[in-house]
């Protein structure tokens, strides 16, 4: 995406993707239409608020919104993802955005990113875009490198670090057999882990605030985007069936009366286990 | 016949277990070329020639290692066109899923991570939602990126020895892109990869701050060291060691959970494991739930009592 994007000078604009997902604390079934998720129980993902924090931190330590930086929510997603925007509107986020339409539906990550980036696109000069490291429902963490890939933009992946200066990012990686710090200049996308920070609870004042933020509502002829190359219809892979798989049922489950370990490797020597 | 390309990155002397299972994958679903990165070694060589691989390609350039995988992507997007290749397998190391990423959108291919299994059409089997559903997936698009699980496919070596030769494909330039300006090497554990290891020993909380009991009974087993987010966020065992969402996750013969109260993020990681063994002094802990073996106990009883008697049997 050449010339999309301008250097920074002192204020950052970032846009923040956060998704709307079924609560790993209830049961979560693949019932949908195409064995896509449903949706009852949705939250915004809490690897995403990780994210958002990100963003309000490197805001805040350039003015945050007075000194004219902007931390704008993105969310793709049903009608019900707009609590995803909501929650970060109330966590600190400047304005929110929320890209809606029924040919989104099934959209495997190539149609996310492919939306996401128009979307991204639409917001004009962006610095940083900061994602979770992973939707906590399709836990496959393609969209981030996805969307670099279509803006034509340096990615850095599970940052566990973030800073920003003078037009470049420095992060920190843990790989497994080495810790790496990367350097890109921006824009960027970004994707940070569980490790960065600990996010913010949204409090009386911000969500009192956040009533009076806008929610920007984006649908695909707004960003320009044939409703072919999304959803079902666009998307490059299809789930053909899913079957639950049974419950693990518990098995033996004894008290220890002081024997416990012997009795723990007699099991293991009868699944043939040592 | 599938043409089949499979990503081997650095792979030093020898190539890891990982590799060998993506090798013989390939080649159970068509012609495989291998599109390597790093040195060709004797020893790589000799083991592509024995797993029945057709040709090797290489890329021009030498200095991939030192970017975050977009000329990686690249590199392979054009091993892919030169070789004609309908699937693109790589492993499923979270790099191995970026630079599948970043090549699905350069090939307008569909991707696949965590494959544990390909059926000879193409279709993928993986695990979803915290491996609660099996699911099959299949890509639409003419050519498939898979990125494949570790531990899901016995390696054996072809029935004929292959005389591969190699060949250069060109790397395209890219675009900005992360440079990696300092690696900082981690100390080996001595003790098996958590990924791929048979038996996992993982703690908890209730280890108190103290994994001695924890890493005994894993030496005693050959066992690899795993933790809950609360062990490793407590900095009582390195974060490299986390089992779960934001962790590892882990497949193996046997997991043993020891003061781990088995919360859904911490299931997410190890509940496709074969066996589960849980030590809990609270009855009422979930972990019990999925557990083929539990034992309501004080991990500092059970867990040194097994080592010591693991021993003693093994001689
Ligand atoms: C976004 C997000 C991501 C997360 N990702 C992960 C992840 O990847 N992995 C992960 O593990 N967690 C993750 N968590 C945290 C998870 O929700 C739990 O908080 C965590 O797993 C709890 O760890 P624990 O079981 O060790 O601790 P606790 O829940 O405190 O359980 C400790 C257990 O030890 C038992 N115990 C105490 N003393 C003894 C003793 N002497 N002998 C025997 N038993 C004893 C207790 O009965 C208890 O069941 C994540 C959370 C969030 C919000
Ligand atoms: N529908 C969506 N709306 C907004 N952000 C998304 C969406 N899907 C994925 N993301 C972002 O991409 C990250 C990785 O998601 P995934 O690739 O699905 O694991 C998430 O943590 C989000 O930040």
């Amino acid at each position: 995406m050449e010339g999309c994007c301008k250097t920074v000078e002192e204020t950052l604009k970032i846009v923040v993707l956060v998704k709307h997902v079924p609560d790993a604390q209830f049961d979560r079934h693949l019932n949908g239409e195409g064995n896509t998720a449903d949706r009852d129980e949705s939250i915004l993902s809490e690897l995403d608020e990780y994210a958002l924090e990100a963003a309000l931190q490197l805001a805040e330590a350039r003015g945050g919104s007075k000194a004219g930086n902007q931390v704008i929510a993105l969310s793709m997603g049903p009608a019900g993802a707009v609590n995803a925007v909501k929650k970060s509107l109330q966590m600190g986020a400047t304005e929110g955005v929320h890209l809606t339409d029924d040919a989104l539906a099934g959209s495997d990550a190539a149609a996310t990113s492919l939306a996401l980036a128009a979307a991204v696109r639409h917001l004009g000069d962006v610095d940083l875009v900061i994602t979770g490291m992973a939707s906590t429902d399709g836990e496959t963490s393609l969209v981030p490198a996805q969307l670099a890939e279509r803006l034509g933009l340096p990615q850095v992946t599970f940052a566990s670090t973030l800073e920003v200066d003078g037009g470049r990012l420095t992060a920190r990686r843990d790989a497994d057999t080495s810790s790496e710090t990367v350097e890109a200049p921006l824009p960027a996308v970004v994707s940070v882990t569980d490790q960065i920070n600990e996010p913010r609870y949204p409090n009386f004042k911000g969500i009192i605030a956040a009533k009076r933020k806008s929610i920007t509502t984006l649908s695909l002829a707004d960003i320009g985007v044939d409703p072919a190359q999304v959803g079902f219809a666009g998307s490059w892979t299809t789930v053909t069936t899913a079957e639950q798989r049974p419950p693990r049922t518990a098995g033996t489950i004894i008290t220890d009366e002081g024997d416990a370990g012997i009795k723990l490797v007699d099991f293991l020597a009868a699944q043939k286990l040592l | 016949m599938a043409k089949v390309l499979v990503f081997i990155d650095n792979p030093g002397a020898s190539l890891k277990k990982s590799s060998l299972e993506l090798l013989t994958l390939a080649r159970s679903l068509g012609e495989s070329t291998v599109a390597l990165n790093g040195d060709l070694s004797d020893g790589a060589a000799a083991t592509f020639a024995e797993y029945g691989v057709g040709s090797i390609v290489r890329p021009s350039a030498q200095d991939l290692d030192d970017f975050l995988v977009a000329p990686k992507a690249a590199y392979l997007a054009a091993a892919a066109e030169a070789t004609g290749a309908n699937i693109v397998l790589l492993d499923n190391s979270p790099e191995g899923k970026e630079i599948a990423a970043r090549l699905g959108i350069r090939l307008s291919a569909g991707v696949i991570t965590d494959v544990v299994a390909v059926d000879p059409d193409g279709t993928a089997h993986k695990s979803v939602l915290a491996g609660s559903y099996n699911t099959a997936c299949k890509a639409t698009t003419p050519v498939s990126v898979l990125t494949l699980k570790a531990n899901n496919v016995t390696p054996v070596p072809a029935p004929a020895a292959t005389t591969p030769q190699a060949t250069t494909v060109e790397v395209p330039a890219v675009g900005a892109t992360a440079r990696i300006t300092a690696r900082e090497q981690k100390v080996a554990s001595g003790r098996p990869d958590l990924t791929d290891a048979r038996i996992v020993v993982a703690g908890g909380r209730g280890m108190d701050g103290d994994f001695g009991p924890v890493e005994e009974l894993a030496d005693a087993l050959g066992a690899a060291v795993g933790a809950s987010r609360a062990a490793t966020d407590a900095g009582w065992i390195s974060h490299d060691a986390q089992v779960g969402q934001t962790g590892k996750t882990v497949s193996p013969q046997l997991y043993i959970s020891a003061g781990i109260s088995g919360a859904i993020q911490q299931k997410a990681g190890m509940q496709t494991s074969k066996v589960i063994v849980a030590v809990n002094k609270d009855a009422e802990s979930p972990v019990f739930e999925i557990a083929d073996f539990g034992i309501i106990g004080d991990v500092f009883d059970v867990l040194p009592q097994a080592a010591a008697e693991i021993k003693k049997r093994k001689g």
